[in-house]
């Protein structure tokens, strides 16, 4: 085989790859999702199908397969099932330039554990995220109920929000890596040089726009359950009900993913060196895509912590923390860590950002909630 | 395949979709196909090796302002709204405006030497972000700031209007 | 912003809507909140006129659990009328029964007649069933904010309770346990010591409800500040209970009338005073009850010592000595109120004397008070906001529509 045919080849396999975990894990997020809340809530959880119930994402997709698949006689039928696939193709686009792991060589071919290594990688993250409104946008209007509505045109306004502070925190990642592409981010921060060192307020910031973009508690406001019943997708049931659902589980493992790579080193995790020396940097380079996944599904485990634990917003008040609230954190991020490059000393200035917000939280919180209450 | 028969293909999805812009008779279906367009436009953007106005252009356009074109038709009532059919007249005077338009586009292209760039001194990265950003921050410094005050000013004017007073009615 | 109600013409009783769409303006729309919407808190159904968000005016349409309780009550012998009392809030049967068979002793001159023990029982069940009634609201008013754990928390707890009674009675929500003039049994032995070990447990999951819930910057700036009802308001649509206290006015029946053996037990009327917003908006409400349940298991406990100690289990003692073979009281006009885990309810029964079934029995409910207050609260708020109000207000349909 030609070179070029073979790389070809692997990068299909790679594709391949990432498109099962990237399935898999968004199926057993919605089984560990519901163990999590069983054990924050004091329950048992699904123990039914399989030993301790992992066969529960078989039985449940059985059952979203079964359903009766309703269509509204008003729904806009086109559109209507429209939604739902939009939502399915923007989740699943972004993992593409999402890089797994480092430099491999198998069978003779060298390659990289990535789909696609673009120069403009984390724009292309921020390209499709923005798309994955479409899909609620649509299924919301298609269905022709005033709660889908709502609860479309809230998301929307959500989205668009939130993107402008998510985009804003990542300029400072950018200033550090002076590269768009997310192999170079990664590469940046190999031997421990983590982001999240330098941008504590920048993951921060990040990280509570991730909830917002995701739809996740407590930003949950277009499917938010006792206002408007379900939302964006109050009116469909069987398997496209399903891809909405499994939309916003691979949008919490991509987000994960998105956030290991930009704060927390991507695929870097203690011991690489030593473990290339004593097995190689095949192993090692595999290994390290374990560590990203491992990474982000740990963030996966936070989003569902936050989910059983926090009230949602007001809608009003959604808009007011992300206008008010993180744009202007973000643009005295993005300064500090100006002020930190020119003087040579980021680390200083990342951590002096982080301490800062943290005061300001705990005076805050002592100052007019538990004074008063206790 | 050549990158020429990708160039064809793409340049007629564009046509069609924009096209289609036009001629649905739905409000929503013509937003989606522009976004179709848009789509087909970035396209374009990547045969130019020009990622970085590729995603720009998903962001910027497809991104942030259709959704807001989208989430304005979505508040009409579609049923209520249909616009009245157009009389003969208006049909012949817009046939007439684009069929003139038409030729003078192409009266232009025949007249004029459209340059290709040399092969031999031609950088393919010319599009690359690394490029971009050199020329937009040394040659084209005064507009970009310009532009950015300009941005400021629609900004604030946009607030401006969007403020309800206490009392007012939102429309 | 000013207070704009949009128009009402040709409406008429059957109309599924106050409103129409014609006489609305173009930016409202009318949503109909239920029966079936899962905020409501039952059957109810609010037909919200709402401009995008904001609520510009609720109306709520009863009637979906109607099941003809007055009517039915006209039909019955006072004894047999006692399980559907059961039905009227079916969060605090105990209560509820309480309330109606000390109407019944009243006009059979048995009041302060029956031995203190069951005076106690009575007590000491009836506050068990208004903290397992208080914790279904506040669990589900965390949920309606959005906070699932919570509730799933309380529910656990209430669950104890419930088994509790269920050993007591035979029943999980529906007792028929108070008798005219008795109780249907005695205690079961060994009763009074497990009550005696929940009471920390119930005290732990109050604290930690405390801790997770209501100090919560998220829940505070969900609540605070939001559906404030005046106290003058609150007395003038006859609010009472906790909705009465969440905006300031120490009102409460077992200190006011001082019934049953209630002035004997040490306990204090929690009040809202507005910690974190302002007093009487839905922070306040829901603190009220928080503080309530504390108050109750204090009572719990006291009523604990009384029945293991001065009123102790006798083999002499029985629960249905008292209890009348037939009750036929004599022609008079009644009316009797006890302070429910909701509010105030109250029942009017009107004997002729000649039978032992009562002519008329009109029941006060105090949901059904609570929700008219809604309209007036909710408009100008937030979508959200209603449904924060609803939760506040902690409606049963079951005694709304009777």
């Amino acid at each position: 085989m030609e070179p070029t045919n073979t790389l070809f080849m692997a990068k299909a396999v790679i594709i391949l790859v990432v498109f099962a975990i990237t399935l898999g894990v968004a199926a057993y997020s919605t089984y560990f999702e519901r163990k999590i809340a069983a054990f924050m809530q004091d329950r048992v959880g699904p123990d039914r199908a399989g030993p301790f119930g992992i066969l529960q994402p078989l039985a449940d997709a059985v059952k979203m397969f079964m359903k009766e698949d309703f269509i509204p006689s008003h729904a806009n039928k086109w559109l209507f099932i429209m939604g739902p696939c939009l939502s399915m193709l923007t989740a699943l686009m972004t993992s593409a330039v999402i890089p797994f792991g480092d430099t491999v060589t198998v069978a003779g071919v060298t390659f990289d554990l990535q789909g696609i290594d673009v120069n403009i990688g984390i724009l292309w993250v921020f390209g499709i995220v923005s798309l994955g409104v479409y899909g609620i946008l649509i299924g919301g209007w298609a269905s022709n109920n005033k709660y889908a509505l709502l609860g479309g045109i809230r998301a929307a306004s959500q989205n668009i929000s939130y993107e402008l502070a998510m985009g804003l925190s990542i300029i400072a990642i950018l200033m550090f890596s002076g590269s768009l592409s997310t192999k170079t981010i990664v590469e940046a921060q190999q031997n421990g040089h983590w982001n999240i060192f330098y941008q504590p307020l920048g993951f921060i910031i990040f990280i509570v726009c991730a909830f917002a973009e995701c739809n996740r508690t407590p930003f949950d406001l277009p499917e938010c359950e006792t206002e408007l019943i379900g939302g964006y997708h109050t009116e469909y049931s069987s398997m496209k009900l399903g891809f909405y659902l499994f939309a916003e589980y691979i949008n919490m493992f991509i987000s994960g993913a998105v956030m290991a790579t930009l704060f927390f080193g991507g695929y870097d995790y203690p011991g690489y060196e030593f473990v290339a020396n004593k097995l190689g940097e095949t192993p090692a380079a595999f290994i390290g895509a374990g560590a990203l996944i491992g990474k982000a599904l740990f963030f996966v485990f936070v989003f569902m912590w936050v989910r059983w634990t926090l009230p949602r917003f007001r809608y009003d008040q959604l808009m007011n923390l992300g206008w008010t609230g993180l744009i202007p954190l973000s643009i005295y991020n993005v300064l500090v860590t100006g002020i930190g490059i020119l003087s040579g000393q980021p680390i200083i200035a990342g951590i002096a950002g982080f301490v800062l917000l943290i005061l300001g939280l705990i005076i805050y919180d002592q100052l007019t909630v538990k004074k008063k209450i206790a | 395949m050549e990158v020429s028969n990708y160039w064809y293909f793409l340049s007629g999805l564009t046509l069609l979709s924009a096209l289609m812009v036009v001629l649905s008779k739905n409000p929503i279906h013509s937003v989606l196909y522009l976004v179709f367009t848009f789509f087909c436009i970035s396209g374009h953007y990547v045969l130019l090796n020009a990622q970085f106005l590729m995603a720009v252009n998903i962001i910027v356009y497809a991104g942030a302002i259709m959704v807001l074109f989208l989430f304005v038709i979505m508040m009409f009532d579609l049923k209520k709204n249909i616009p009245d059919s157009k009389t003969n007249l208006t049909k012949l005077a817009g046939t007439v405006v684009a069929g003139s338009v038409l030729v003078i586009l192409v009266a232009a292209f025949r007249t004029i030497q459209y340059p290709t760039p040399d092969e031999s001194t031609f950088n393919p990265n010319n599009g690359m972000v690394e490029n971009l950003g050199k020329v937009l921050y040394s040659e084209y410094l005064l507009p970009f700031e310009l532009v950015t005050v300009l941005f400021f000013v629609a900004m604030v004017g946009s607030v401006m209007l969007g403020k309800r007073e206490v009392g007012d009615r939102n429309f | 912003m000013s207070q704009h109600i949009p128009s009402i013409s040709n409406f008429s009783l059957s109309d599924p809507n106050k409103y129409s769409v014609e006489n609305l303006r173009s930016e409202e729309m009318i949503i109909s909140l239920g029966p079936q919407h899962p905020s409501t808190h039952g059957v109810l159904r609010l037909e919200v006129v709402s401009d995008g968000e904001v609520v510009v005016d609720v109306v709520p349409h009863l009637g979906f659990l109607h099941r003809c309780f007055e009517k039915h009550a006209e039909s019955l012998p006072f004894n047999q009328i006692i399980p559907y009392v059961d039905r009227l809030d079916y969060l605090a049967s105990m209560n509820c029964e309480h309330a109606y068979v000390m109407g019944v002793e009243k006009m059979l001159n048995l009041e302060g007649k029956l031995p203190k023990r069951i005076e106690y029982i009575r007590v000491l069940v009836a506050e068990l069933n208004r903290i397992a009634s208080h914790f279904v609201a506040i669990g589900t008013y965390g949920m309606d904010i959005g906070a699932y754990t919570p509730f799933l928390w309380l529910m656990r707890d209430r669950e104890h309770i419930q088994r509790l009674l269920e050993w007591l009675s035979g029943a999980r929500m529906l007792y028929n346990y108070i008798w005219v003039g008795g109780l249907f049994y005695d205690l079961p032995e060994g009763f009074e010591q497990k009550v005696a070990e929940l009471v920390p447990l119930i005290k732990t999951t109050i604290k930690e409800v405390k801790t997770l819930v209501e100090e919560n910057a998220i829940f505070i700036k969900r609540t605070a500040n939001i559906g404030v009802l005046d106290r003058d308001l609150a007395i003038s649509y006859g609010c009472t209970g906790p909705v009465l206290r969440g905006s300031g006015l120490a009102f409460d029946l077992r200190k006011v009338d001082a019934y049953s053996v209630y002035p004997e037990l040490e306990f204090i009327v929690p009040t809202g005073k507005g910690l974190v917003g302002t007093v009487g908006d839905c922070w306040d409400r829901n603190h009220v009850r928080v503080l309530e349940c504390e108050e109750s298991l204090g009572i719990i406990e006291q009523c604990i010592d009384k029945l293991l100690g001065e009123h102790k289990r006798t083999p002499e003692f029985k629960p249905q000595e008292m209890v009348p073979k037939k009750i036929r009281p004599a022609a008079m006009d009644m009316y009797v109120r006890a302070e429910n885990p909701k509010g105030e309810l109250g029942f009017f029964i009107r004997t002729d004397g000649r039978s032992d079934i009562p002519q008329r029995l009109k029941v006060r409910a105090c949901s059904f008070h609570h929700l008219s207050v809604l309209p007036t609260l909710s408009r100008g708020a937030y979508l959200a906001d209603l449904v924060a109000i609803v939760g506040s207000l902690d409606l049963v349909m079951g005694e709304v529509d009777r």
